[in-house]
Parts: C-alpha cells; structure tokens; sequence
C-alpha cells in the first residue's frame, strides 16, 4: 500500500480484510486464519549464499495466507473471490494442502 | 422470612453446602450418602421446628445435626466405617473423633472442588449440568425435570448413571494442578456457561426457573473469581456477559409472560447494577494476553447495553463476531454476525452473505432473511417468514411470524 494512503483508508482496508475473514468463518469454512507476512525476509541460496528481498525469482510478493476448508478447487475460488487484496490489483492463488 | 419460606430457602441455600463438604470428606464414590445425610437433617429440622419452633440460628442447627448425622453414620455403619473412616482419621491425623468442617472456608473450597469434579471432561455434558443443578445448587428433581423440559425419571436416570460414571472414573475432589487448572477450567466453564443459557434461552415457561438458573450459574462463575488460583481473565468474561445479558431479565417479559423483543424493551427496566458489574468484570478479564470466546462475547453484551442504533456500535458488534467466528463457530453466531452486518454495511451485502450460510433448516435463518427482505423484496420475506413458522416449535415466536406475515401482505394490498 503506497506510503500516503490515509489512516481512514487503512482503516477501510483493514475492516474489509476482517469482514472477508469473518464472512468465511461464518460458513464455518475457515481451517485457519494463517498469517500475513512482512516484506523484508532474507534469500538463502544452494551455494550459502544470504541475501536479503526483493525475492526476484517471483515477480510478485506473497503477502500471507489463511486455509480454509472446502470439498473442490471451485468452492475454495468462490471463497477467494471476495478477497481485498483483488481490489488493489493483487491475486489470490488457491492451492489444496497434501494430506500427511 | 416466614415459616413457611424459611426452610425451603435454607434448602436451597444450605443442603448444597452440607453435601460439598461431607462428598467431600466421604469421597465421591459415597455422594449418596453425603445426599442422604443432607436430606435427613433438612427432614429432621422440618419435623422438630414444627413442633419446637424454630431455633434462634437455624443455620447453626443444621450444621450441628448434619455434623451429628455424618458422625452417628461413620459409627454405625461396619462397612463404611471400616473402609472410609479410617481413611478419613488417617488423613486428619486427629484423635479418633472425626472432624467435620463446616467453616466458611471449607465449605466455599468444597464447592469450587465438587465443581471441578462435577464438570470432569469423562462426564457427558448434560449429566455435568443435571449434577451442577443438584449438587451444587440444590435444585430438586421436579425443577431440573421442568428446566429440561422432561420428566422426573428421566432426570433421575440420568443423574444415576452420571454419578457411577464419577465412582467408575474414580474422580477425585480436589483442586487440578496448577498446570491443568487453564484446561480444567475450559469444562467448568462450558458448564457454567451452558447452565447459564439453559435459563436465558430455556423453552420452559416458569419465569423465576429459569432466572433461578442464571442466578446458580452466576453464583458459581463468582466463586471461581473469589479463589485466587481460579480467578482468570477468562473466568471474568464469562462472568462479565453473564452480568450483561441477567441486566435485561426485567425488561424482556411483559405482565402477560410474553418475551419482549429486544427493540420493543423499556430501557428504564434493565438493572444498571448488573451493567456497572459487568462492566467491572470486563476490565478485570483485560489482563493478560489471551482473548477467549467469553471475552469476544462479553464485549458483544456489553454493546448491546447501549440500545441506540449507531455506526459505531454495529461496526464494533460486528468484528467482535467476526473474530468469535474465527475462534469458534455456531450456527447462532454466524446468523447474528449476519445481523450485525446488515446493520453495519447494509442489507444487500447480509443477503448475499446470508444465503452463503447453508442454514435452511434453521428457523432463525429464514428468520433473518425474511427481516433483511422486509425493505427490498416483500414477496421473498413473506417467503421466508412462512418457512420460519414451519419449522419453528414454540408458539410465542410462530405468533411473532404470522404476524410479520399479516402485516407484509397488508402492505403488498394497500400498494395495489
């Protein structure tokens, strides 16, 4: 989010991200609200080799994730579908989890 | 208090205290005894203040023939004597006199540990909260059988077999370690919790039962914020929605026995005292770090004290839900949450989430929609407001939606 968005805004923001969530959780279809993650990390290479983002490899940045529970890919992109992070021109990948 | 108050009030205020102490003392596998001993001392005092009159401290005198009972009992009794009383003078460590401790102390330390014993994780939930009622509140089978809505055998039954599951699982009363007390806690919570709603939300009709409930379930949530290895955050949320939700016990029946509807409440009628101690015990569960569902919903009851519509307080209402749902789900949460939204963000928005829900068959879901229509589509809430009395099971509320129903059908008339 650029530097001069207003704390109104982000706010907004914010409420949009907790009524996705909420609206999830209210299907009783949220495994786990996961966590969002920081930008700053650090690459380490085969050869041990540190170095720090941006992760040039992906073009784009992963800003977090949360599980939830579905019985297909289509019912988990329903769910995808009512992200915030699509109004701000990000996307959200769904992928299923491999059972141990 | 007269005479013919008196006893009964004692009953429900003193046999519970009686029986903590000597279970207690005897061991859980001996509650019927200790049940027994109670029951003949309030039997014995009803006979002889009859005909005596009553004593100068009647609180006194029970404790002394209970005390006399239980003694008589251990000397009487061969088997009981041999097997349990020399365990007893053996812990004690005293002469041969067998002490029994009625002392404020011991009596409260009894409750709090029959309640952890009570509400032990291998007991069903529904005997935790028929054995809560009996044990710990002194209620009789009659009124546990009309709280439930059931009969006396059925109570009884139920009872009988919840206690050979305490002999069976050989619980112990006593105070879980302090590494356990968190998740011991967790049940005693979920039974208080659950006792409590058994008298918010109870279908029986008998007003002063089902405050009688909420009463019991609050006394106990207050013993554990009284002992100091038990009073948590946690312990206060729950006691703090408790608090809340008790404030509007006036105010939601009218004269007639009717529930008022929250919105058609007199606020001149909801006890500010419960508001003032609720919130009391809000700011005493906002320590430490963790947020419980009892917090989440503390703070939802402690909206729903201010009864003016505005932004802030459904905003507020709103992410409150959102994360309770996170923490746990229920079909009444997500249907409330739905509500909220509306209020918040409008009522198109709480359609489309509401019909994501996949509650048809809950009354309460058509419910809500039907109200969520009313404004945009009256032929959809009619809809729905017909399912709602379909499924709907207590006469009170099908009254509620036929007429929701008669009233929509006269605006569609009086547009044509």
């Amino acid at each position: 989010m650029a530097a001069n968005t207003s704390p109104e805004v982000m706010q907004g923001m914010m409420k949009k991200w907790m009524d996705w969530m909420g609206g999830i959780a209210a299907q009783n279809k949220l495994a786990s609200p996961g966590n969002r993650l920081g930008n700053a990390g650090k690459v380490v290479r085969p050869d041990g080799v540190i170095t720090d983002g941006p992760f040039i490899e992906i073009k784009e940045l992963i800003g977090g994730y949360i599980v939830v529970k579905a019985d297909s890919f289509e019912e988990a992109a329903e769910l995808a579908k009512g992200c915030p992070i699509l109004e701000v021109g990000g996307n959200v990948e769904v992928r299923d989890i491999v059972p141990m | 208090m007269d005479n013919h108050t008196l006893i009964p009030h004692l009953f429900r205020t003193e046999y519970r205290k009686i029986t903590a102490v000597l279970c207690k003392l005897f061991g859980i596998e001996h509650i019927e005894i200790a049940e027994d001993i109670a029951s003949d001392t309030f039997l014995l005092a009803s006979e002889s203040w009859g005909v005596k009159g009553i004593p100068e401290n009647p609180t006194a005198w029970l404790y002394t023939v209970a005390k006399n009972k239980a003694k008589d009992y251990l000397k009487h009794n061969q088997i009981f004597t041999e097997k349990v009383a020399k365990e007893i003078r053996h812990t004690h460590n005293e002469s041969n006199e067998v002490e029994i401790d009625l002392s404020d102390k011991n009596i409260t330390d009894s409750q709090l540990q029959m309640l952890f014993a009570i509400c032990h994780p291998a007991i069903p939930i529904e005997a935790q909260i028929g054995l809560s009622l009996r044990i710990l509140c002194g209620f009789g089978i009659d009124e546990i059988a009309d709280a439930f809505l059931t009969n006396n055998e059925t109570i009884n039954k139920r009872l009988f077999r919840a206690k050979q599951k305490l002999r069976s699982e050989k619980i112990k009363i006593e105070f879980p370690n302090k590494s356990e007390i968190d998740k011991r806690l967790e049940t005693v919570l979920i039974t208080l919790y659950l006792l409590f709603n058994e008298g918010y939300y109870s279908a029986t009709q008998d007003t002063k039962l089902r405050e009688d409930l909420c009463v019991e379930a609050m006394r106990l949530t207050h013993l554990l914020t009284e002992n100091k290895a038990t009073n948590k955050p946690f312990v206060n949320a729950l006691l703090s929605l408790m608090c809340f939700h008790s404030s509007r016990f006036e105010a939601r029946t009218n004269e007639k026995g009717e529930t008022v509807l929250y919105q058609d409440q007199d606020t001149s009628l909801w006890n500010a005292e419960l508001i003032g101690r609720g919130e009391y015990y809000l700011n005493r569960a906002s320590e430490g770090n963790v947020i419980s569902k009892y917090h989440l919903e503390a703070g939802i009851g402690y909206w729903h004290t201010i009864k003016e519509d505005t932004i802030e307080k459904w905003e507020n209402i709103l992410q409150l839900y959102n994360r309770l749902l996170q923490i746990e789900y229920s079909p009444m949460a997500a249907l409330n949450r739905t509500y909220a939204l509306s209020k918040a963000n409008g009522n198109m928005e709480a359609i489309a989430e509401a019909e994501k829900l996949n509650l048809i068959d809950n009354y309460l879901y058509h419910s809500l929609l039907g109200n969520l229509y009313t404004t945009i589509d009256t032929d959809k809430a009619i809809v729905h407001f017909k399912t709602a009395l379909k499924l709907s099971k207590s006469s009170t509320e099908k009254a509620l939606f036929s007429n929701k129903i008669i009233q929509l059908r006269e605006e569609i008339d009086k547009k044509k």
